[in-house]
């Protein structure tokens, strides 16, 4: 303990909470918690970073915004505007944008920090699917953390629709015409949720609550649960030489990782601000207030609802019609209710789904490298190559205007290109991976190129390959060989059924589909097979320490 | 791992032999012959500043100076905050016209927060230890015994509520706990009114006069010539308390064409020598149907690019709506203006479910 005046008042401090708290027996373990470092874990970093600045704009947008579409004329110092007729809603976003210092930076920030929340829950969803850490013990966590994202995308919807301005009332009779396509309830949902006619005064006030109060309450205790399971588990890390299933490398909480993870939201909170500084974003006062009768060309939602209002463009009009006097609206339900929840459904079943077909019950705490698992890595670029080309269709108008190609062309290219380019999309992918494995393969049975060529005493030229180090090589042999299932005998030996085959063989079908093309790791067997060959590289005697490195069977 | 410490008993994952329940159960991986020995940790590599005195002075010199630009930062926001005029403009290169203090304001306040971030992270790197630690991970299921324990005082505490011996107060309770919710869920009722016929209303009557949007002046027939479009709305909805959901419902396109272009009998008798009306509210999701294109007579939906062909009754002739745009029937009145012969004759907008009863 130091003598010092303020050493003496912090010991006392700490002293004095510990024999109220205990907290002392937590921290002398939670700041040396050992953190792995990769890029790619920084993506979920900057989401809950996103979160704490879109929680703390927020609040200061609050003090000023006025959630009411009573009527009011406008009488701030935005020329243009001045006497027009709108909503209360919206004269407090002008007046947070000009009558506020510092107000229109605030709700710049607000808004950019909400696109960068969703893309980086977004991408930090790519990374946790690609490599594999949705697998035991992460399941629930990976359930979790996808309906954060499903509420992230709520949250911003509701929250650019708050000021009442002609394109979010725009955005605001999208999700009506939605609502009214539910299958025989519509009109009542609709005439419940926006408190009788379209627009009404009900909604703001709703949409107010639910953005400031109950989905960020939902938002931030799930937040928490998934942040402590991810210290209960222990974060993930990237296969290399040292690291094992039953170890975590990195480095401490205290001091680095408090300085580099605490730096980094300084970093996102400082680019979010600079973003809002030099890049304009929703500049309402340019759309005017809203109006149900005139409408911008080239209105868009908020980039992640764009693959939602694709699906709405392509859908064509024949799916609409009447039954028994009912009117039945699936080109909107297909789009806006039915393709989310399937979309959802898949999402929340696909780490089962992987256990169940590849009968794995271990726990994995070291990441695939995507490569290493080209069925998933597949059916990942499949999903987004579907998410990518249904964006496009969002912005068809667009692509249209830009790039001087007729709209009609373009929408009826991608009614097809939505159906047919993902599949290809899986097996290019599938295929690059594989090829990317036998890359592999061929590194450590054959060393690296050196482009060192020599000439051998009887004529012939050839490369000299440099055999990789111990630590590269276990890079790159480490991961496991997965085999397919073999297909269950359907009957026993008296010729009856056995129960449960049915699932057994959709089963095993699955584990074919998964597993029928692979290429395996390089055994140790192979790798002396091939020194010993030896044709075209010099056997050096570093191979043979390479070998004995690394050949020490461990099981 | 070693295979000695297979046998430890720490709780590490290193016991999982050891323990039949925790054993790897992976099927269709049969394991290759030998597998290769992870060859630990490689040999750590100091960093400059680790090993010459003089680097890690320049590098803590590197760090004062990056935390001291975010208090310049910081200092920039707030004399801007009190000494620049918040409404006086500013040219920017790259960026355009801007307000002078929002920029300023940004640019001191990122500053501020930023470079406290660099600073931090860059006294990480270079100053703070860089050589990696093991942490070992442990077990998440549970002891046996305290599985037991957890399923034992499950029971014990069951069996003291007397729960299974008495069913009266077991179906009692069940019903209490089951119905207590219902109260707020029927208080969700009032949420608004019973849709009722409203969708398929609008303010239109036979003799209703048709005013410009949003000059609310009454139009004549001769003002409408060939390739114009006037936004029309029904005269008086300035004057009604429900002005936007009365617009959102009777908000109209009216055109001229040559009567010869007109290829539809119907469309033509509800029309006024060649002046046809039509709801502009699309029949898909219920976008404004702002564009028309003056020499095909196409109307688009610039929301979703629903297009309709205004010589052919209006019908979808590309995109993703169904149905036609409603016509109204009008006419002129005794001075000479447009007015509505009768109301629509079907519901305007997007499709609801009950749109097809009568």
């Amino acid at each position: 303990m130091s003598t010092s005046l303020g050493g003496r008042v912090v010991g006392g401090t700490a002293s004095y909470i510990d024999e109220r708290t205990g907290a002392a027996k937590a921290m002398r373990y939670g700041l040396r918690k050992v953190f792995p470092d990769h890029w790619s874990f920084m993506l979920g970093e900057i989401a809950m970073y996103s979160l704490v600045i879109l929680l703390l704009t927020g609040t200061f947008l609050t003090f000023w915004f006025v959630p009411s579409a009573a009527e009011t004329v406008y009488t701030g110092s935005y020329g243009p505007l001045r006497g027009v007729e709108m909503s209360e809603a919206y004269r407090s976003t002008l007046d947070i944008s000009y009558e506020i210092r510092g107000g229109l930076l605030l709700r710049q920030i607000h808004h950019w920090s909400a696109l960068l929340f969703v893309a980086s829950i977004a991408v930090h969803m790519f990374r946790v699917f690609f490599t594999g850490a949705f697998r035991k013990p992460r399941e629930i966590n990976w359930v979790i953390g996808l309906t954060l994202a499903l509420l992230a995308l709520i949250e911003g919807f509701a929250g650019y629709s708050l000021p009442d301005d002609l394109l979010s009332g725009t955005g605001l009779s999208f999700a009506r015409g939605m609502i009214l396509s539910i299958p025989i309830v519509g009109s009542y949902v609709s005439s419940f949720v926006f408190g009788g006619d379209y627009p009404g005064e009900a909604l703001i006030p709703r949409l107010f609550i639910a953005h400031v109060l109950l989905i960020p309450a939902l938002l931030v205790g799930l937040f928490v649960v998934h942040i402590m399971l991810v210290a209960l588990h222990k974060h993930t890390q990237y296969p290399g030489p040292g690291r094992t299933e039953q170890n975590v490398v990195g480095y401490p909480l205290m001091p680095v990782y408090t300085a580099k993870a605490g730096g980094f939201f300084f970093i996102v909170f400082g680019v979010t601000v600079f973003l809002s500084t030099f890049a304009m974003i929703n500049p309402i006062w340019a759309y005017g207030p809203y109006d149900p009768s005139p409408v911008t060309a080239g209105s868009q939602p908020d980039w992640y609802m764009g693959w939602l209002e694709g699906a709405i463009r392509l859908l064509p009009g024949w799916l609409e019609f009447q039954v028994f006097g009912w009117t039945f609206s699936f080109n909107i339900a297909i789009g806006g209710l039915v393709l989310p929840g399937l979309v959802t459904v898949a999402a929340f079943m696909y780490p089962f789904l992987e256990a169940w077909v590849t009968g794995d019950k271990r726990e994995h705490h070291l990441l695939d490298r995507p490569r290493n698992a080209p069925t998933r890595t597949g059916l990942g670029a499949m999903a987004i190559a579907f998410y990518v080309l249904l964006w496009s269709g969002g912005g068809n108008d667009l692509i249209a205007t830009h790039f001087r190609t007729s709209i009609n062309d373009i929408t009826n290219f991608l009614r097809i290109a939505v159906i047919v380019i993902p599949p290809i999309v899986y097996v290019v992918t599938k295929r690059i991976c594989l090829g990317l494995q036998r890359r592999d393969r061929d590194l450590v049975l054959h060393g690296m190129e050196s482009g060192r060529i020599v000439r051998l005493p009887h004529g012939e030229f050839i490369e000299v390959h440099e055999p990789l180090s111990p630590q590269d090589a276990w890079q790159l042999v480490q991961h496991d060989a997965h085999r397919p299932l073999p297909l269950p005998e359907g009957a026993d030996g008296n010729g009856v059924r056995r129960p449960g085959t049915r699932a057994q063989r959709i089963r095993a079908k699955l584990s074919h589909f998964w597993f029928e093309d692979r290429v395996e790791p390089v055994s140790p067997a192979e790798l002396a097979a091939a020194h010993a060959h030896g044709d075209h590289h010099a056997v050096t005697e570093e191979h043979t320490e390479m070998q004995k490195q690394l050949q020490t069977g461990r099981h | 791992m070693s295979q000695t410490q297979h046998g430890s008993t720490d709780g590490t994952l290193a016991q999982r032999p050891g323990l039949p329940e925790h054993a790897p159960q992976i099927e269709g991986t049969t394991a290759a012959p030998t597998l290769f020995e992870n060859p630990g940790l490689p040999p750590h590599v100091h960093r400059l500043a680790d090993t010459d005195p003089k680097a890690a002075k320049r590098a803590e010199r590197q760090v004062a100076a990056l935390f001291t630009l975010s208090i310049l930062g910081t200092l920039v926001f707030l004399v801007s905050y009190f000494a620049v005029d918040p409404q006086t403009p500013v040219y920017i290169p790259l960026i355009g016209r801007t307000l002078l203090q929002n920029f300023l304001l940004g640019l001191g306040m990122g500053c501020g927060i930023f470079f406290i971030g660099i600073g931090a992270v860059h006294w990480a790197k270079t100053l703070m230890p860089d050589e990696e630690v093991v942490e070992e991970r442990h077990y998440l299921r549970s002891t046996a015994a305290d599985r037991d324990g957890a399923v034992q005082a499950l029971q014990q505490g069951g069996e003291e509520s007397g729960i299974g011996r008495r069913p009266l107060i077991k179906a009692t309770a069940a019903g209490a706990l089951g119905l207590f919710g219902l109260p707020f869920i029927v208080a969700l009722r009032d949420l608004g009114p019973l849709p009722g016929d409203r969708l398929s209303r609008t303010m239109w009557k036979a003799g209703m006069r048709l005013v410009s949007d949003p000059e609310y002046g009454p139009i004549r027939a001769e003002d409408v010539t060939i390739g114009s479009v006037f936004h029309v709305m029904p005269e008086g909805i300035d004057k009604v308390h429900d002005k936007l959901e009365q617009k959102a419902k009777a908000a109209v396109l009216l055109m001229r064409l040559d009567p010869a272009d007109i290829k539809s009998t119907k469309q033509k008798a509800w029309g006024y020598q060649g002046i046809v009306a039509y709801s502009k509210i699309c029949t898909h999701v219920g976008c404004p149907v702002g564009l028309y294109e003056q020499q095909t007579h196409h109307l688009l939906c610039p929301c979703h690019q629903s297009t309709f062909d205004v010589t052919e009754d209006c019908k979808v002739i590309f995109g993703p709506a169904h149905r036609p745009l409603p016509q109204l029937p009008i006419t002129v009145d005794t001075e000479g203006y447009l007015v509505a012969s009768s109301p629509f004759h079907e519901a305007v907008g997007p499709s609801f479910p009950e749109r097809g009863h009568r």
